[in-house]
């Protein structure tokens, strides 16, 4: 009989990703609330199972690894054949993955694999009756689904920086079980090449807990240095309104909105931009939002919990100013 | 080079979405329906495709009779023939994996070299169709596209969106891709094109004519099932910092979020 919950935990280079500490920090709850014990998998290059013990500290109660020249890099095939390997050795109840580029590769694979369907990026968890329950936007935000998964195992991917981390217990301790990896021709089909990572070195939109964002107010690319400037003093990373990228201000990874990327920082800062309503929707569950704008009528202010109706040219630099008196106390 | 594009209709971005009385889905009246965004970039690679290896384009999708509108719409940008899958049974199917099987389907009954899809549909926002379909045919899958060079007619080297950064990928055909902004820029149809397409090949298929059991890949095959659904919380009114200078707004503001929000 299906028992516990398994953890597709998630590495690059042989780290491990903030989004898998979410993760188990979740799976470890709903193992709780079913009387059973969490798992986690991990797959990785040579030497990625020197990470595996200490994934016991993270409340898995055995780490399943799979080391293997092939899989340094995440290749959705060879992934795939992995965690599924996984999954029937263990016959576990839930599945749970971070819906990064990785997991949204990667689950519903696994699922279609399977045989059973998956719930994306939820940003909660219950249980009902013993069966998983994901409440997930739809529409960018527009609309919350309370979703039931019907089949076991229960898959599902959860949205980085929203559930909450648990305090790692540094006594406990997991069993490791080694995986043989058998990857057949077919799972190589696919070659990495290369993984070009930016070079700003700030956190990705999706991850980053605070960030200031810029629209068609910004007038130009060259304005958006004090926003990076205000960004790096602060930790975080700069977003842009569709209208910014699509004039080439801005690359289109920094796209925030119903057709850019969806994100839940802590502070959202929206210098210049109106507030179309895809671009609610995709910032609209930011914990805090601050809307510097100088049209008094711009929808953004509706949705803001500060807003600042100014010249943003004559706002930013000075709140540059303040924040880095306020760093330096 | 025969290559499929496949393509579904959802709300217009602008749709403000409104509950049902039961809260258990939306209201659908008054809706604009468009082609999916990511799906555009999806139909205008397969062009591009074509345009350099030749062949043939196929649109495929399900939808009740009202998807028709965007399948014209593709096929107006260039698309030579669909295949539209529309059956009661669909209606009202909150499965990823359902509609997977429907497509691959459809798939295993026409030739293809090269898949593009959207990487997502941004109604359900579930990212999962494209993935399920690549599993279902047993073919590699590319998602999150968002550059994509063909090294040979067989031979796809594509950009992959990840977090701060991206995968560089090569992989050899068949094989499946889901587009995303920033791949190439979709073209408008053009009015011969609109012309056109009204005389190209439309194929509309149930799941009888399919061979699918509607028990097992319709609405009472759903391997999930919505429970309910609602609207986010509303914002409550925030605070206009009020100064007399932009300098004082901006001490206010970065108290504000040190004492108050708490948040820098």
């Amino acid at each position: 009989m299906a028992q516990g919950v398994l953890v597709v935990v998630e590495q690059r280079n042989g780290a491990i990703r903030k989004v898998s500490w979410e993760v188990l920090s979740e799976g470890k709850r709903l193992a709780d609330q079913l009387g059973q014990e969490m798992a986690a998998v991990l797959v990785g290059g040579d030497g990625i199972s020197s990470h595996a013990e200490a994934l016991g500290q993270w409340g898995a109660k055995k780490v399943f690894v799979a080391e293997h020249s092939e899989l340094g890099q995440y290749r959705t095939n060879p992934y795939t054949r992995v965690v599924v390997d996984v999954a029937k050795m263990m016959e576990p109840r839930i599945i749970l993955m971070g819906a990064s580029s990785t997991g949204k590769d990667l689950a519903p694979r696994v699922a279609a694999r399977l045989g059973v369907g998956m719930l994306s990026d939820c940003v909660a968890f219950e249980l009902q009756d013993g069966t998983l329950v994901g409440r997930r936007p739809m529409y960018a935000g527009k609309l919350y689904a309370y979703v039931a998964c019907k089949a076991i195992p229960q898959i599902a991917t959860a949205r980085p920086n929203v559930l909450s981390k648990m305090e790692p217990d540094p006594s406990a301790k997991a069993e490791v079980v080694k995986v043989s990896v058998q990857l057949e021709d077919s799972d190589l089909i696919a070659k990495v090449l290369e993984l070009k990572e930016e070079a700003s070195g700030r956190p990705d939109l999706t991850e980053a807990e605070i960030i200031v964002s810029g629209g068609r107010g910004m007038k130009g690319p060259e304005n958006y240095a004090m926003l990076e400037t205000l960004a790096d003093l602060l930790g975080g990373t700069v977003g842009a309104s569709r209208a910014a990228v699509d004039a080439g201000w801005r690359p289109q990874s920094d796209q925030v909105g119903q057709t850019g990327k969806v994100v839940t920082p802590n502070l959202y800062i929206a210098c210049g931009i109106s507030g179309s309503i895809q671009h609610l929707a995709g910032m609209g569950t930011s914990k805090v939002i601050v809307a510097i704008n100088k049209d008094p009528d711009a929808p953004i202010f509706q949705k803001a919990d500060y807003g600042v109706v100014d010249d943003l040219f004559k706002v930013v630099p000075p709140l540059i100013e303040e924040v880095k008196k306020l760093k330096a106390e | 080079m025969e290559i499929v594009a496949l393509m579904k209709q959802v709300p217009d971005t602008e749709t403000q979405i409104k509950v049902n009385a039961q809260g258990t889905w939306i209201v659908e009246d008054d809706i604009k329906w468009i082609m999916n965004p990511y799906c555009e970039f999806g139909v205008e690679e397969a062009l591009r495709t074509k345009e350099k290896h030749g062949g043939t384009v196929t649109i495929v999708s399900i939808g009740p009779a009202r998807a028709v509108e965007a399948i014209r719409t593709a096929l107006a940008m260039g698309a030579d023939k669909a295949v539209h899958v529309d059956d009661a049974a669909l209606v009202g199917t909150t499965d990823s994996l359902g509609k997977a099987r429907v497509l691959a389907k459809v798939l295993e009954s026409i030739p293809f070299d090269v898949i593009f899809a959207g990487k997502q549909a941004i109604d359900d926002d579930m990212a999962q169709t494209g993935a399920a379909v690549a599993e279902l045919l047993g073919i590699p899958q590319l998602t999150f596209v968002n550059g994509l060079e063909w090294l040979d007619a067989r031979t796809v080297k594509v950009n992959r969106q990840v977090e701060g950064g991206s995968q560089i990928i090569q992989c050899s055909l068949p094989a499946l891709i889901t587009c995303q902004k920033g791949l190439n820029e979709p073209r408008y149809a053009s009015l011969p094109g609109i012309m056109k397409a009204k005389k190209k090949p439309l194929d509309t298929k149930n799941l009888a004519a399919l061979g699918l059991d509607p028990a097992q890949v319709g609405k009472a095959g759903d391997t999930t099932e919505i429970l309910k659904v609602e609207l986010p919380p509303a914002r409550k009114a925030g605070k206009i910092v009020e100064g007399e200078t932009p300098e004082e707004k901006a001490s206010k503001l970065a108290a504000l979020l040190r004492e108050e929000a708490k948040v820098i």
